[in-house]
């Protein structure tokens, strides 16, 4: 396979499932972090638990869930339990050491927004909400986001916040009595950044092949902030881009379908 | 006493206009059948509870049933917004709705401190979160052993919970299996439940010491709908029609199509089509 053969939303979620690990007790968030989690699960991480907010613990699917609770992620867990056990024994409780989230807007400090674009009275946009996501960025040991780069997602000021992240940067979650580390990476379809270990600003650490700083910034509403040595993400392998695409190919053909 | 009805009777018989109720199932066994029975009703100025009101809350407010919402997370899963809400919330169309927006933690602790007899749930919870800024039933106590400040949020306390579930027995004792999601707590908080079941069959009260079974003492109704979480899904019956979910973002997306869609499939509809909908989804066939 040739070092370009892969899209941008392929190494974004091969960068993430890299970053995962066979002791990670992941809750987690529907789309990107779900393909990223399950690549994780079958390539370096077999043993990884996969939870899923519908009560699913140690969940392996075969094919990616379209919700949180498809009938597969019930079927393949360890133990499926009701919805306030889930947050209460379980997030609340401090078992769950990542949590992995999407967001709709993100600020430079890791703040989300899944909520309103415009006021929260007369907004222009109504999205879906936080769901799970409020405690899980607050009660998870640590958070990782992904999302794809663009100049609406990645904005100056986020119109809500769905979801602390950093707050205003530096100790903001410890001055709200907030004890977990919160957002420590942020892998979009560009770059990986991690935060500033004291502003908690994040900050571009590696490079996917072939991207360029001005693509980062071009793509990115806040100033960009570079690390003084920015590393280049290695090129997918063989068996992650062939894990990622045939675990695609085996949803795509379950979701269209009736009983595929 | 538990009555085993037809589900025309158990809507009719429960749920009224002005109502606050839960049509309770997080992705899994979802009562579709029955919202589209107080669809075809007319019941008006519901206060609609759930966690994650998906199509048939859609369809409820698109069709002007709800005069509010009390929710966590308002898409539909996997796919995207819900387009008859947003019409409600961004529009005022088919009429202005009120919302009271919670996370999930909260809306769990809520229906488990309704089904407790409790006031009020306490928890961990909208540390930083703006929520808390704009729903002025997010409050906070302090622990009076430690001092810690924690989230409160009323109870939730339903006119009338509805569910669908696996099955009944002939006592009217209900099994509920696989994601059982607030379903049980959702019951137990409500003063009336009205359950769908895909069968009634001989005893539930066998399968296994620990399975959930809603003893009969606490439903008000039951009616056999098979099929009628169409297009959610009832584990061991039949699979999610994730098909259908990505239809519906289509058929919302436009007023005169949810319209004539509704009028299609809901209005001009019976409880017993949803058997052939979900018959080339059944499992183990």
């Amino acid at each position: 396979m040739s070092g370009n053969d892969f899209t941008a939303d392929e190494m974004m979620t091969i960068a993430a499932a890299r970053a995962l690990s066979n002791d990670d007790v992941v809750f987690v968030g529907i789309g990107a972090p779900s393909a990223a989690c399950n690549v994780a699960r079958l390539t370096h991480a077999p043993d990884i638990t996969l939870i899923y907010e519908s009560g699913t613990i140690g969940t392996k699917p075969d094919v990616l869930p379209l919700s949180i609770g498809d009938g597969e992620l019930c079927e393949t867990a360890v133990t499926t339990v009701a919805v306030p056990e889930m947050f209460r024994y379980w997030l609340q409780g401090g078992r769950i050491t990542l949590g992995f989230l999407g967001a709709a807007q993100l600020d430079r400090f890791g703040n989300i927004n899944t909520t309103v674009i415009g006021s929260y009275d007369d907004p222009k946009v109504r999205l879906p909400g936080g769901g799970g996501a409020p405690e899980i960025a607050s009660s998870c040991g640590k958070i990782f986001i992904t999302m794809k780069q663009s100049l609406r997602g990645m904005v100056e000021k986020i119109d809500f916040f769905t979801s602390f992240g950093h707050g205003e940067g530096g100790d903001h979650r410890k001055r709200l009595g907030i004890t977990t580390e919160g957002p420590v990476l942020l892998i979009t379809d560009l770059a990986i950044w991690e935060p500033d270990p004291e502003t908690k600003e994040f900050t571009v650490v590696s490079l996917h092949p072939g991207v360029t700083r001005d693509q980062v910034q071009d793509t990115c509403a806040w100033p960009a902030k570079f690390a003084d040595s920015v590393k280049e993400t290695p090129l997918p392998t063989e068996e992650e881009i062939r894990t990622l695409r045939d675990l695609k190919a085996r949803t795509d053909a379950a979701h269209k379908g009736k009983a595929a | 006493m538990v009555k085993f009805v037809s589900l025309a009777e158990a809507i009719a018989d429960n749920l009224h206009d002005g109502d606050s109720v839960a049509f309770e199932g997080f992705t899994h066994l979802i009562p579709h059948a029955a919202a589209h029975e107080a669809i075809r009703q007319g019941i008006k100025d519901l206060t609609l509870i759930r966690m994650t009101p998906d199509i048939i809350y859609d369809q409820m407010i698109g069709m002007g049933l709800a005069k509010k919402v009390v929710f966590s997370y308002a898409g539909n899963p996997g796919v995207g917004l819900l387009r008859r809400l947003r019409d409600a919330v961004e529009n005022q169309h088919p009429r202005a709705i009120e919302i009271e927006e919670h996370s999930h933690a909260a809306m769990a602790n809520a229906y488990e401190a309704g089904a407790s007899g409790l006031p009020c749930a306490i928890f961990r919870g909208y540390k930083g979160a703006e929520l808390a800024k704009v729903n002025p039933n997010i409050k906070s106590v302090t622990c009076p052993f430690t001092g810690e400040e924690l989230a409160a949020v009323p109870a939730i306390r339903p006119d009338v919970s509805i569910i669908h579930a696996q099955k009944a027995d002939r006592r009217g004792n209900v099994l509920v299996e696989g994601i059982v999601g607030v379903q049980k707590e959702a019951v137990l908080a409500a003063k009336r439940a009205v359950v769908t079941v895909e069968e009634i069959v001989e005893d539930v009260t066998k399968v296994h010491p620990n399975a959930c079974v809603l003893p009969h003492w606490t439903i008000t109704a039951i009616a056999e709908v098979k099929g009628g979480a169409h297009p959610s899904y009832a584990h061991g019956y039949y699979d999610r029609d994730n098909a259908a979910y990505l239809e519906w973002d289509k058929i919302s997306a436009e007023r005169d199509l949810f319209e004539s869609w509704m009028k299609a499939n809901v209005i001009d509809a019976l409880p017993g089509d949803f058997a052939a909908r979900v018959a080339d989804l059944e499992v183990n066939k």
